[in-house]
């Protein structure tokens, strides 16, 4: 286990630099630059000012001598500090930005692997029944839904026309003077909507392979002969069949992964979340070079993370696979 | 998979699947009631996309500072914006910019993946560890992050759009034709034109790749729908297609400001995409079913 685990994460380094590699490659030779963007607009800028901006950017240096002064300040996690007027370090930007994106997309990971594994094993045993149609019908107008479309139109019914919810922000104005009590109460009303938006598309995705999956297994003959033993079916379903189904759907939700780190941007800048998303969105527009490179940095780190944790536990879930032996693939 | 041509036809260099089994498939696919609706919808849509000169009531980009937030009405049939300008001709302008970016993405992402793919496939080896490493590379990557970066600092831009929205969704098909490749260049009639002396290349484009051609079609009609999620989802965040031309997901864009006061601004736009995206799903899901029954999932 622990070799393999070492070994799943030095494999990790080689992705992590080619990914900075081509997002630094792609910033550098793209026309127009943070020097330019923080000084054309202000006349009174002087001509050594600029130089100072210039060399602090690395902007004088040939692009792979500026790339491995960028990396050797991140191996000490020193990544620059922010274009934006109030300079700050970019790691400090990011540092209080990240637990919300967090929060939001663990929880949406919880609420997607908890309900769509229940779904799955709903409509692959009912097979052809409403409940069986309705989530196919759900997994085609998940699949095809824009997520900012439907956070649109739940804000109009929601929060224009019925106003139960709150639309944007993660707190009311006067959430200072509230009790404890209202003021978290305040704080999840606000997570309704990003959270179910953050949902619907992904469960949808997983549903549909909790399905396929499950029906796959019932066909198997492991599970003809636990009905031959005269197991009762809940049993035969919940002990013999769904451990089997789960394993492949453990490798799906790794791969959507990264749809739910890059849905965060969409959903916070719809919502007005400060997360993580929103930063990043707020940086590229800015061209913020030194954000726009931690933020992809740190979206990578997480990918691969939750990429890692999905994989660990396929290889705890599944005795077949005691590591080593093809581990990694 | 699904076209089980005869080894020795295809030596002989097969230029298409035999008429009865163009035939076959079409019988199948006209069987499925959603798939031909939605290919009926796909086509309307393009259609309007097509002639939208002719059929946009009014222009465009017009100002009519008269008729500001008109709700929908027989004179503008989806209601008017801020500026007075017709949703419907903007969205049967937008139609053109959102459906040719679907398909000029989805164009691009294919031709990358059939190439990396059908190398990684057929020459295997150390080839198909780095291109695969590739795959995996991106694959692990939030997509829309590097696409808002990329396009924040190259500029947003038609082309451009298509560009690194194709460069950034090769991976499924590379996958797929990669498998193909696999099976297929252990066949008889592969190491039967390879021993006519045939080249490489004449051997993956001409003899291969025809005989993978099925599940890229099925995998280029989800690429479709996906692609223009994503187009709508860019111009939505404003980083899309620029000033004036609308696209559908600027139209929303622009209505999210007026989202208390001009509901169609918002509903009909977006019921564009989703319509649209619904049907290249169901279109893809029917033309797979079509093309092998025994895939249906």
């Amino acid at each position: 286990m622990t070799a393999y685990l070492v070994r799943r994460v030095l494999l990790m380094i080689p992705t992590l630099l080619f990914i900075t590699v081509v997002s630094f490659v792609v910033m550098r030779l793209a026309p127009g630059d943070p020097v330019q963007l923080q000084t054309e607009l202000n006349p009174r800028v002087s001509a050594e000012a600029r130089e100072r901006l210039i060399a602090y950017h690395g902007l004088d240096k040939p692009i792979h001598v500026a790339y491995f002064i960028w990396l050797r300040n991140v191996l000490t996690l020193d990544f620059g500090r922010s274009s934006a007027p109030d300079g700050r370090p970019v790691i400090e930007k990011i540092a209080e930005r990240l637990p919300i994106t967090l929060f939001i997309n663990v929880i949406s990971f919880v609420l997607v692997l908890g309900l769509a594994v229940p779904i799955g094993i709903l409509s692959a045993t009912r097979q052809g029944s409403w409940l069986d149609r309705l989530t196919t019908l759900y997994v085609f107008v998940g699949y095809a839904m824009p997520s900012f479309w439907l956070a649109l139109l739940l804000m109009i019914l929601f929060g224009v026309r019925l106003g139960w919810l709150p639309i944007s922000g993660l707190h009311s104005l006067d959430a200072y003077r509230m009790g404890p009590f209202e003021y978290w109460l305040d704080f999840g009303k606000h997570l309704v909507l990003p959270v179910f938006i953050g949902v619907f598309g992904g469960l949808a995705g997983l549903s549909r392979y909790a399905r396929s999956s499950m029906l796959e297994v019932i066909r198997q003959d492991y599970v003809r002969v636990a009905r031959a033993k005269g197991l009762p079916e809940t049993r035969v379903i919940y002990r013999h069949a769904l451990r089997n189904a789960l394993l492949p759907l453990l490798t799906i939700f790794g791969l959507s992964i990264p749809g739910f780190i890059g849905g965060s941007v969409i959903i916070e800048s719809i919502f007005a979340i400060p997360g993580l998303g929103q930063l990043f969105y707020q940086s590229v527009l800015s061209r913020d070079y030194n954000l726009v490179m931690a933020s992809l940095v740190i979206g990578a780190v997480l990918t691969m993370v939750g990429n890692l944790l999905a994989d660990l536990s396929y290889a705890v879930a599944n005795p077949q696979i005691r590591l080593g032996a093809k581990g990694g693939d | 998979m699904a076209t089980e041509t005869p080894a020795v036809g295809a030596a002989r260099g097969v230029e298409a699947a035999p008429a009865s089994l163009l035939k076959d498939f079409l019988r199948r696919l006209a069987k499925n009631r959603l798939a031909v609706a939605s290919a009926v919808v796909i086509l309307l849509a393009a259609v309007a996309a097509i002639f939208a000169p002719a059929l946009a009531p009014y222009d465009p980009n017009a100002l009519n500072l008269d008729a500001q937030l008109s709700p929908p009405s027989a004179a503008h049939p989806l209601g008017t914006d801020d500026l007075g300008r017709d949703v419907l001709s903007r969205m049967l302008y937008g139609a053109r910019i959102s459906l040719s970016v679907g398909f000029v993405a989805v164009g691009i992402a294919i031709a990358i993946g059939i190439v990396l793919g059908g190398l990684a496939g057929y020459y295997g080896g150390r080839v198909d560890q780095v291109i695969m490493w590739l795959v995996d590379v991106m694959l692990v990557f939030p997509s829309i992050f590097l696409i808002l970066a990329v396009i924040a600092f190259v500029g947003p831009g038609l082309f451009k759009i298509m560009a690194i929205i194709g460069l950034t969704g090769w991976m499924g098909t590379t996958r797929l034709v990669r498998a193909e490749f696999l099976a297929l260049r252990e066949r008889e009639f592969v190491a039967a034109v390879r021993a006519q002396g045939a080249r490489d290349a004449r051997i993956i484009f001409r003899h291969i790749l025809p005989n993978a051609v099925a599940p890229v079609l099925v995998s280029a009609t989800f690429g479709v729908a996906g692609a223009i999620l994503t187009e709508s989802a860019l111009s939505f965040l404003g980083l899309g297609v620029p000033p004036p031309n609308a696209t559908w997901g600027s139209l929303l864009s622009d209505g999210k400001a007026m989202i208390e006061v001009a509901w169609w601004l918002t509903v009909f736009p977006g019921l564009a995409i989703f319509v649209v995206s619904l049907a290249y799903n169901l279109l893809g899901e029917g033309i797979r079913d079509a093309l092998d029954p025994r895939l249906r999932v």
